[in-house]
């Protein structure tokens, strides 16, 4: 018998146990006692992807779980490699990680942080898995990032832009590649001006939770240093789908612009209210009312339709973006899938070829010796042009992209269009402003 | 004043909507004493007849287009749908831009065919099996619909827009001599509110002055006196399921350009449209519709940015508070009867 | 024994040697082959069974026993889970004050909200319970969020003041214990191919299901569990007798509410994170329908009707299509593929389908739920042992009933 604080079942599984059904009850030992949480010892190695699978998120997380499939496919020297030719880093060989074959084993998240620790809890007790990623919240996030910091495995955070998720609540086992609320305020407020003058008044509608708050203080304190004024900012319920009560009296309070600090059904139920209530037609002030979305997603483009046309927000990335590694990734995901990634598909593939890459750097699936890796790592080629990890807080620093409604979109997948490549120089903050404390890396076991 | 008479307004859209909703539900468990959890799924199913009428009517095939390109950098497919074949590009477009008002006439043949194999199928055979147990099958039966609406249309909310005649607004308070742009109210809400306000007429007029109602009303009231005398009340009460069905059907094909569809919008209706009924009294029609009314006014009323300075979140809880303080103090709501579950 | 009869003591033992052999019987598959994928008996899952079955315990004490259906039992639950946390977060990582408060805290929210809803009866008593419960979720998801966490939830953190705690090893995470014996740690045990986890957590939460569902059976044998019995069947009768039965109701509501405050506390010490769409309208209709699926009014029906929802949400989920095609590999290409088709649909991310479907089953054929199922097949055996090739007997039982 072996006492452990979290099972070693990968040790197990992996290690090949021919005489599987021996009657003789014969009590197993565990080796010296491994060096970490589901160390690997056989010939693969399993990580887990924990998508949401039910409910509003279901579609993005299917994109998600694409992306993951190819980078496995990827990794394991399948395909034609995507982004692996692009990347900077040489590490990967194609052969696996490690010479190890990637496995993988999904579960549902529902978007709902009970369930997404319960299903990630299964992945490193049940399958072994010793690097936890995916997800569309925050909350999700948060919480499946604090349980991976206590069972001692690495989290590579999916789709989640709350400031919290690298700020307040950060880990040292958890990195994050996407970008945050922060960054879109920084980013989206000098295209705004330009767009549409210094002396705009604002007027917030904002999700009532976590991300609605940081979204909402991010814009506004980047607009209104600017020279913009914020006329109101009101609270909206999550479970609200009717926005005319909130949408009606935007007119009358004297502002000229509508920032919509929503997310998923919530902005494709307030934009659409929005354009039905005629606004983009008004002119307040003198000047042509607009809206604007501070995040925006292909899940919600596509919901939203014909009502996102020329309206400005910020993404991640876009399949669009002219760059080799982009184009190397759109070719496989599109020639496999017969569609352009989301932004929350390419987030995802990027953070597990950075996991990959990590361990070959490393040589250890040591969460501690993979964060050590990815600390202050600097890439280029997959998509983002020059990125940093940054060491203080695990988040990745890049370019931001500032995108508009497209016009004339030449499919369903073809709605947003590339407006400015944000400098990364212009959206990087310093680490403390958000408080938290990062904590030392657990290597579990 | 300017603001409350916007709120107001506001509110009626939002009632209409809710009153809808109930309004169904109310027919089914006055007649058929029936908890009915697969509700919320009939407004779903309504709302994704509008969606399918427009995936009917775009059915395209594609032409190469060699001027441009796709995101691969093959040459661009373009869909062109079959009615522009039929019926020429400008009928065409026009066909297809009408598709939610005209799923109209598409979803009640639909719904009242859904409603009615439900009632034969399922339902009839739990009429005198405890409330729990038909809250089991129902809510079992509601998964199951929209799992197969997720199936094959995915979960994202799905763009249904209301006809170009009818997107933008009018300036309401202008009309009323209020300044400009401090009432707008937008067409299709206008619409919507109009046409709930029919179908509402409608099923009152038909209970109360056509024999089938009566007896109807009748079975309502004392379910076994009507079957004795002779009278067939189930197949009525088949009837009136399919009705029902349709009812909370069309509320929901006219609810697409306000809500982009998905497959979840009924589950997060069914709680607000239960809320409603039991607001509005159990087995009452009309409390029915006033509940409606009454609870979307006041969650406009909460909406407003001047009431959130004072009560922060208010508008996160105020359905529930008038529920509560509703049920405290009127014990069978606005207008239940006696007797009806309340065991 | 305990005070019970021989059939209820019976019923006890049963469970308590199921639970102490959980780990044994729920792994029934040796590791890495295609079955494995159907094991549950990994701690958080085993630990998700007995905190769920206590929750649906209590929900059964209150429904099953006088019938009155709350749709906002999920609130007690949360509310449970929020005071556990912070006594953690506050006091110490022991497990013990946590779930102490979690009870307290629970039981004296349901009994404000009992007072008030058991006003009304019926369905009017299950909206009044229902929008406490949605307006509890509606205000920790925001306005509440410096004390709930909002959002994102309340966890643990190195920075947390714990007074009763010694300070934390440098380095070291806050953990979840039993006076120094954390909540995660386990032996495992390998016997040939299978592999056993024995799990610390998973004993404690099992050893207080046991004390809760021993509470339960000493409730429904009591003079009281008879006076809620009369509430349920014929309440105006009780009253004409000169009896008030709302103090009884207002007993039963209060104790549900603190056997959902221990499941909350339970599931704090063994996961320590708390999120508010714990409190969400569907977690009450989950312990509805976990309640209804195993069969209301039995003793040991909500406990299993919690282990089927619980199963199916953790292993269902779980199975993609990559598993499937290995588990088909045996057979020809096409064929695969096509079998593969056929039942991708009700697996991974269509399990609700398949949760959907199996409630309408067991409501349409098993009126009695899965308690039912299980006495039929114990008929059936008898039946045949008996009588040998009687039809009659075995015939008028598993007739569906309409």
């Amino acid at each position: 018998m072996s006492k452990t604080d979290v099972s070693r079942r990968g040790v197990l599984k992996t290690s090949a146990v021919a005489g599987a059904g021996l009657a003789v009850p014969t009590i197993f030992t565990a080796q010296s006692a491994a060096a970490f949480t589901n160390e690997p010892t056989g010939s693969s190695v399993t990580l887990g992807f924990n998508v949401p699978q039910t409910g509003p998120y279901a579609d993005e997380g299917a994109d998600e779980l694409r992306a993951y499939e190819l980078a496995v496919e990827h990794l394991n020297g399948g395909g034609d490699g995507g982004m692996m030719n692009t990347f900077s880093s040489k590490a990967l060989q194609g052969n696996g990680i490690l010479g190890k074959k990637v496995e993988y084993v999904t579960g549902d998240t529902q978007t709902k942080s009970d369930a997404a620790r319960a299903s990630a809890k299964s992945m490193i007790e049940k399958d072994g898995a010793v690097m936890i990623t995916g997800g569309s919240s925050s909350g999700v996030a948060v919480a499946v990032q604090a349980l991976c910091q206590e069972a001692g495995v690495i989290f590579m955070a999916g789709l989640t832009h709350s400031n919290d998720t690298t700020g307040k609540d950060k880990k040292a086992n958890g990195f994050r590649h996407f970008f945050n609320s922060y960054m879109s305020g920084a980013a989206l407020a000098p295209i705004l001006a330009a767009n549409y003058g210094n002396d705009r008044k604002a007027y917030h509608l904002t999700a009532d939770y976590n991300w609605g708050y940081t979204t909402e203080e991010a814009v506004r304190n980047s607009t209104e240093a600017l020279g913009w004024d914020t006329v109101a900012a009101v609270k909206t319920p999550l479970t609200q789908t009717d926005f005319s009560s909130y949408i009606a009296p935007v007119l009358q309070s004297g502002a000229d612009v509508l920032v919509l600090n929503h997310y998923g059904g919530n902005m494709v139920n307030s934009l659409t209210n929005a354009v039905q209530f005629g606004l983009r037609d008004k002119e307040v002030n003198g000047k042509n009312f607009e809206i604007v979305v501070p995040l925006y997603s292909r899940l919600m483009a596509r919901g939203a339709g014909a009502n996102v046309k020329g309206i400005f927000g910020s993404t991640n990335w876009h399949w669009s973006l002219p760059d080799a590694g982009t184009q190397a990734f759109v070719k496989s995901f599109g020639t496999k899938y017969g569609f352009p990634p989301s932004q929350a598909a390419h987030t995802c593939y990027v953070q597990a070829l950075l996991y990959a890459d990590a361990v070959e750097r490393a040589g250890s699936f040591n969460p501690c010796a993979v964060g050590e890796a990815l600390e202050g790592f600097q890439f280029d080629g997959m998509g983002n042009g020059p990125t940093l990890y940054r060491a203080a807080d695990h988040q990745c620093f890049k370019d931001v992209l500032v995108v508009k409604g497209k016009e004339n979109p030449t499919s369903e997948f073809d709605l947003l269009e590339i407006v400015e490549i944000t400098p990364v120089s212009q959206v990087t903050y310093d680490a403390s402003i958000f408080g938290g404390e990062l904590g030392a890396c657990n290597p579990g076991a | 004043m300017d603001a409350l008479l916007l709120q107001f307004l506001n509110g009626l859209d939002k009632g209409s909507a809710y009153a809808l909703i109930a309004l169904g539900l109310t027919l089914i468990f006055g007649t058929l004493g029936v908890v009915n959890f697969a509700h919320g799924a009939l407004f779903m199913i309504g709302a994704f007849c509008a969606v399918t009428l427009n995936r009917i009517l775009t059915l395209s095939h594609e032409v190469i287009d060699e001027t441009r390109t796709d995101f691969l950098g093959n040459p661009l497919k373009v869909d062109v749908p079959y009615v522009y074949d039929i019926f020429g590009e400008a009928t065409g477009a026009a066909i297809i831009d009408w598709s939610v008002p005209l799923a109209i006439l598409f979803a009640i043949p639909v719904m009242i065919g859904v409603g009615v194999a439900m009632e034969r199928g399922l339902i009839r055979h739990f009429y005198k099996r405890p409330h729990a147990d038909q809250i089991l099958v129902t809510f079992g039966l509601a998964i199951v619909l929209q799992e197969i609406i997720k199936y094959y249309y995915g979960a994202n909310p799905i763009p249904t827009p209301a006809p170009a005649a009818f997107t933008g607004s009018f300036d309401f308070g202008a009309m009323i001599g209020f300044e400009p742009n401090t009432i707008i109210y937008p067409y299709w809400r206008l619409v919507y509110f109009c046409f709930a306000a029919v179908i509402i007429g409608a099923v009152f007029a038909f209970l109360q002055f056509t024999t089938f109602g009566m007896v109807v009303r009748a079975g309502m009231a004392d379910r076994e006196t009507v079957g004795l005398l002779g009278i067939d009340i189930d197949r009525r009460f088949t009837i009136m399921f399919g009705m029902a069905a349709a009812v909370a059907g069309l509320a929901g094909v006219m609810y697409a350009p306000i809500t982009s569809p998905n497959y979840h919008m009924g589950m997060d209706f069914l709680v607000l449209s239960f809320v409603v009924v039991v607001v509005g009294g159990m087995g009452s029609l009309p409390g029915a519709v006033l509940a409606g009314f009454l609870l979307g006014i006041l969650e406009s009323f909460a909406s407003m940015r001047e009431v959130l300075e004072i009560v922060p979140g208010l508008n996160q809880i105020i359905i529930y508070l008038v529920a509560i303080v509703i049920l405290l103090t009127r014990p069978r709501g606005l207008m239940g009867r006696k007797g009806v579950m309340e065991e | 024994m305990f005070g019970l009869n021989a059939k209820d003591t019976r019923l006890l033992i049963i469970v308590a040697i199921l639970t102490m052999l959980a780990p044994f019987i729920l792994n029934p598959f040796p590791e890495g082959s295609a079955m494995a994928q159907f094991n549950a008996g990994y701690p958080d899952l085993m630990q998700r069974f007995v905190i769920f079955g206590i929750f649906a315990i209590g929900f059964n004490i209150l429904f099953g026993l006088t019938g009155y259906l709350s749709f906002g039992h999920a609130a007690f639950l949360g509310v449970g889970s929020y005071a556990a946390i912070w006594m953690m977060k506050l006091l110490t990582m022991n497990v013990i004050p946590a779930i102490v408060m979690g009870v307290i805290v629970a039981g004296l929210f349901a009994l404000v909200v009992g007072y008030i809803s058991l006003r009304r009866s019926g369905i009017y008593f299950s909206i009044l319970t229902l929008a406490f419960a949605q307006m509890s979720f509606a205000l920790a998801y925001s306005v509440l969020t410096p004390i709930t966490g909002g959002e994102t939830g309340l966890q643990p953190k190195v920075l947390d003041p714990r007074i009763l705690d010694g300070p934390l090893a440098e380095g070291a995470t806050p953990k979840a214990n039993l006076f120094g014996l954390t909540m995660s740690s386990s032996y495992e045990m390998q016997v040939g191919g299978w592999l056993f986890t024995f799990n610390v957590g998973y004993y404690i939460a099992a050893i207080v299901m046991l004390v809760a569902f021993y509470l339960a059976i000493r409730l429904f044998r009591s003079p009281f569990g008879m006076m809620l019995r009369a509430v349920k069947s014929n309440q105006q009768r009780m009253n004409y007798t000169g009896l008030n039965a709302k103090p009884y109701t207002l007993a039963a509501f209060v104790i549900s509410g603190m056997y959902a405050g221990l499941a909350g506390g339970l599931l704090v010490a063994m996961d320590t994170q708390v999120g508010p769409e714990r409190m969400f309208w569907t977690a009450s209709g989950e312990v509805v329908l976990m309640t209804i699926l195993g069969g209301a009014g039995t003793l040991i029906g909500p406990v299993l009707g919690a282990g089927a929802i619980k199963y199916m949400e953790n292993i269902l989920s779980k199975i993609n299509s990559d598993i499937l095609h290995t588990w088909f590999a045996f057979l020809p290409d096409g064929l695969e593929d096509l079998v593969v088709t056929l039942i991708y649909p009700f697996i991974g991310k269509g399990w609700h389908l398949t949760l959907g479907i199996i409630f309408m089953l067991v409501v349409i054929f098993l009126p009695g739920g899965l308690v039912e199922g299980g006495q039929r097949i114990a008929a059936w055996f008898r039946g045949r042992k008996a009588k040998g090739s009687d039809k009659d007997a075995s015939g008028t039982t598993t007739e569906p009933a309409e």
